[in-house]
């Protein structure tokens, strides 16, 4: 059989399915997987590390556990995951300088569920240097392209996670999204990506950026993928006291309810200024196709939406300045050479390890923390954080889920923004308040706008993946954007 | 100039749980440098803080015992600041909603007269790990066993008057946290450390004066000799026309002096900000009737206890009350002999002379309760004189034996029978004629001489009383 062709575009459901029927086995997916990146990663640089023993390794055992007849959906399935999760044995760099010599002593909660549901670990995928940015160009490991086209920029932080999956290098990945870092690089790569509740999905072993603000998920080429995908990763972890002790629903269970009474609502914020048009027109249709499969659209308000910006932008700089602080050259990471003293030790060391967004950002949080400033920029965004949740709960008070663009543009050219951080900070405006209100949400392929692909975001309350699923998925019944692929490679 | 000295204590007790406040690492002290350290205690990448409800249940302990608010909705914040052993780069803390809030504890000073301190808050933390200097040719060794050991730190009101009332405060909150179970109360271990804010001002000026903080006086000693130090140099300095400025000091116990760390305008700004890894502690009214329904006899109210059930003054029932061992010992000595006030004088006179000649503490007394109730029993019955008792009591330390068998062996017991002294007293009438004439002349205070001539004849063991009786008959 020839698994080259069939994988670049299956799912992880085909691929299930296929390892279920013993068409091939894990060791022959593996390895093909392991050839598609050997081959096509000097162009786009997804993987920091790419662990091809380990990964041949862990698909022989998944063909033993499925000859015993103990295989489950995920048995045998490649998957790559963002180098912010932490993973035993293997570096862990969070595409920082200060990491490139870590390797974790410890498996974060996320890869160790996969691993144990019998996941193979492909490698580490690029990323943002500390998961701040939305293009994958602060990695100390060089910026990822979009498969879409390598002239771009495939979104971030989780890029090189993204540009994994819809190149065809991994059928799934994991991502964390703290701004909107899972969707955003998941509607400029084509692909289906779900930020869950915040408190959902364990935090154990995922390097942090803004504690509050982050939450790991999945992306996939489909949503039910998706649904498979996060049903191996959520759950309670004793060893995260944010994460909720709320049972965990089998994602895939709802996926074909239909929409029948839906109500969906538009918020008016999401589709003014400073919205590409031709965005706006694929949104629109996409909407059109959720009524047609019976659900009922109003028009709503969010009103705070523009205030995310700066809310976000104080909040996580603010914890990330302090998250950040434990990386002094003292107990692992990167040290400066023949440092004459301690404060010549942290300051190298901080100075050398840490690239240019990752200071503005310590530098910003650190100033906003600071005696005298604390009240004005601290409490005020925590302020403005509450009336962010305050318009969601109103709205879902009428609405079921609401839905908008997931970015103003789609992907831009590689360095278009790097000497203009504001400009990329506002590129943020649809997904920050999600993160802000802790909210689940998602992004779903809905078109193309000159070339590039673009997302259609779902939001929903709290602890509602299972609903959020079921949309995208009856969406995907109807259309067929999420199939297209890239001319790459 | 009359100055009057105010003290405010930061009291940082270590709470005796088994594992630290944040993670899963054993506290035992001493271990090999780093080997009660796991990932969460290293500070790295991805690990999160759990918080140790065993640290909260004696937080909690503590806060009913001197009588606080507890708070209903508690929270930790990161306070912020690079040091080598802070592995995070930050301590987690408490700082707006503390665990325990406003409470009380009650002093007593040496000569019995009593004194309410207020305490403001006390709040959980984290302890940091401990830079090596020595032996690392120039560079520093950092142990990290001791980070995240669970601290409580007890913050007074300044109602402190002087360095001999900072000690009984001191002395109270030792009392308390180790009658309680919370804290091994070791100070040599570091167990519990004490930062003293310091300020003087002329009597009766409401005002208070500029304070400097002076940091880890880590002995009872110590902290009176540090305070007593810095009320002297700040005495000096403002009648030298000079001004205290407010600074962080270091008393150096070898030279007997403090010295300045760091003035208030080099200060770190600490950035406090609410710790966002963990959940706010809501503590509900059933958890806090579950704590307080294990708490012992606290001091205070076994204090009291000893004064009405024992008739004890205020003064020995307070020092026989301030630790638990102690009033365990002397319950079961009084319990024993029946005699609570002896009982109380043997302990606190005898006992306490020979424990604190060897620096041994109560639980490891030479002579064990049962043995001192049985000797107040034998003086009591008569079976041997209070002076003799304390030549039984000797015999009692040197090995530990019972008194009944010392008495025996050394033939101490006490002679009554009247016959046998009343033979003795003949024969002194007989061998003392002169005298016996001079007292029946009327010279009465000649009767002493009688008493001592039979005592000395009996070699001491007649009893004293039926001498007396005997021998105003017999003159």
């Amino acid at each position: 059989m020839n698994t080259d062709s069939l994988m670049i575009n299956s799912t992880l459901k085909q691929l299930s399915e296929g390892l279920a029927k013993a068409e091939f086995t894990s060791a022959e997916l593996t390895d093909a997987y392991l050839q598609r990146i050997a081959a096509t990663d000097g162009d786009l640089n997804a993987f920091i590390t790419v662990t091809a023993d380990q990964a041949r390794a862990e698909a022989k055992e998944a063909d033993a556990l499925r000859a015993q007849g103990k295989a489950g959906p995920l048995t045998g399935i490649p998957i790559a995951h963002k180098d912010i999760f932490c993973t035993q044995g293997v570096r862990t760099s969070c595409g920082s300088k200060m990491l490139d010599n870590f390797t974790a002593p410890y498996e974060s909660t996320v890869t160790d569920k996969l691993r144990t549901a019998g996941m193979v670990m492909l490698g580490k995928t690029n990323l943002d240097e500390f998961a701040m940015g939305s293009s994958t160009e602060s990695s100390f490991y060089g910026p990822t392209r979009n498969p879409w086209n390598t002239e771009v920029i495939p979104g971030g932080s989780s890029g090189g996670s993204a540009a994994a999956v819809a190149a065809g290098q991994a059928p799934v990945a994991t991502g964390t999204d703290t701004g909107g870092s899972i969707r955003q690089p998941a509607a400029l790569c084509n692909l289906t990506g779900l930020k869950p509740t915040y408190g959902r999905v364990s935090r154990w072993g995922m390097i942090a950026y803004g504690s509050s603000l982050d939450q790991g998920g999945p992306i996939a080429r489909t949503a039910e993928d998706a649904a498979l995908l996060l049903n191996g990763m959520a759950g309670f972890d004793h060893k995260d006291s944010t994460s909720k002790d709320i049972a965990v629903p089998d994602y895939t269970a709802d996926l074909d309810k239909p929409l029948d009474g839906l109500r969906i609502g538009l918020p008016e914020e999401y589709f003014g200024e400073g919205l590409n048009s031709d965005i706006a027109a694929r949104v629109e249709a996409g909407v059109k196709e959720l009524e047609k499969l019976g659900a009922t659209v109003k028009r709503i308000s969010l009103p705070r939406t523009r205030l995310s910006i700066p809310a976000y932008y104080i909040i996580a700089p603010a914890e990330a300045s302090t998250n950040l602080s434990r990386y002094d050259g003292v107990r692992y990471g990167y040290r400066c050479e023949a440092p004459k003293d301690l404060l010549d030790m942290y300051t190298r060391t901080r100075a050398e390890g840490f690239g240019e967004e990752v200071k503005r950002r310590i530098m910003i949080g650190t100033y906003a923390l600071s005696a005298g400033y604390y009240d004005a920029y601290y409490n005020k965004a925590q302020q403005l954080r509450r009336l962010i949740k305050d318009d969601f709960q109103s709205a879902f008070a009428e609405v079921d889920v609401i839905a908008g663009p997931t970015t103003p543009s789609p992907a831009w050219k590689l360095g278009d923004k790097s000497n203009d951080p504001v400009s990329m900070y506002l590129e943020d405006i649809y997904t920050l308040s999600v993160n802000l209100a802790g909210l689940p949400g998602m992004s779903v392929p809905c078109g193309q706008v000159d070339g590039l692909p673009v997302g259609l975001q779902l939001i929903g309350n709290y602890f509602a993946e299972a609903q959020l699923l079921n949309v995208a998925h009856q969406y995907q019944q109807v259309t067929d954007w999420h199939q297209q692929t890239p001319a790459f490679g | 100039m009359e100055w009057e000295t105010v003290i405010g204590l930061e009291v940082h007790v270590q709470l005796s749980t088994n594992t630290k406040i944040f993670s899963g690492a054993s506290t035992r002290f001493g271990a090999a440098p780093n080997t009660q350290a796991c990932g969460i205690d290293l500070g790295m990448p991805g690990t999160l803080p759990v918080f140790n409800e065993n640290a909260l249940r004696k937080a909690v302990s503590f806060g009913l015992a001197i009588d606080a608010n507890i708070g209903q909705h508690s929270a930790f914040d990161r306070k912020n600041y690079f040091y080598p052993d802070l592995p995070k780069g930050y301590q987690i803390t408490q700082m707006d909603h503390p665990i325990v809030g406003k409470g009380q504890v009650e002093i007593m000073m040496d000569d019995g007269t009593t004194k309410l301190v207020g305490v403001t808050r006390a709040h959980l933390e984290e302890d940091a790990g401990k830079s090596l200097h020595e032996d690392f040719h120039g560079m520093t060794g950092i142990d990290l066993n001791r980070a995240g050991t669970p601290l409580l730190e007890i913050v007074s009101e300044p109602d402190i008057r002087s360095a001999k009332e900072a000690v009984a405060y001191l002395k109270k909150i030792h009392s308390i946290v180790t009658y309680i179970g919370v804290s091994d109360g070791n100070m040599a271990e570091g167990s519990m450390r004490c930062d003293a804010n310091v300020s003087i001002r002329p009597k009766g000026q409401k005002e208070f004066g500029m304070r400097c903080e002076i940091k880890n006086v880590n002995s009872f000693r110590f902290v009176e000799r540090a305070i007593n130090h810095e009320v002297e140099r700040q005495i000096a300095l403002i009648e030298d026309g000079g001004t205290v400025v407010q600074e962080t000091r270091l008393y150096d116990a070898e030279l007997d002096e403090t010295r300045s760390m760091r003035s208030k305008e080099v200060a770190n700004d600490y950035r406090y900000f609410p710790e966002p890894d963990l959940l706010p502690v809501e503590i509900d009214d059933s958890y806090i009737e579950a704590v307080r329904s294990e708490l012992p006899e606290l001091p205070d109210a076994k204090k009291a206890r000893f004064q009405s059930e024992y008739g004890l003054s205020e003064y020995d029932a307070a020092v026989l009350a301030s630790t638990q061992d102690m009033a365990y010992f002397f319950e079961a000595v009084a319990s024993k002999s029946q005699e609570p006030k002896l009982s109380a004088n043997w302990v606190m006179v005898e006992l306490a002379a020979v424990l604190n000649k060897s620096n041994t503490p109560i639980s490891e007394s030479p002579v064990s309760a049962e043995n001192l109730g049985q000797l107040i029993v034998r003086i009591t019955d008569n079976t041997i004189s209070s002076k003799m008792a304390k030549a039984v009591f000797e015999g009692m330390v040197e090995d530990g034996s019972d008194p009944d068998t010392i008495i025996e062996k050394k033939g101490l017991k006490q002679v009554s029978d009247t016959s046998a002294i009343e033979a003795m007293i003949d024969e002194v009438i007989a061998n003392n004629p002169g005298q016996v004439e001079q007292y029946r002349g009327g010279k009465d205070k000649l009767f002493g001489f009688f008493v001592g001539q039979v005592m000395k004849a009996s070699k001491g063991q007649a009893n004293p009383g039926v001498v007396n009786d005997l021998l105003k008959k017999k003159l």
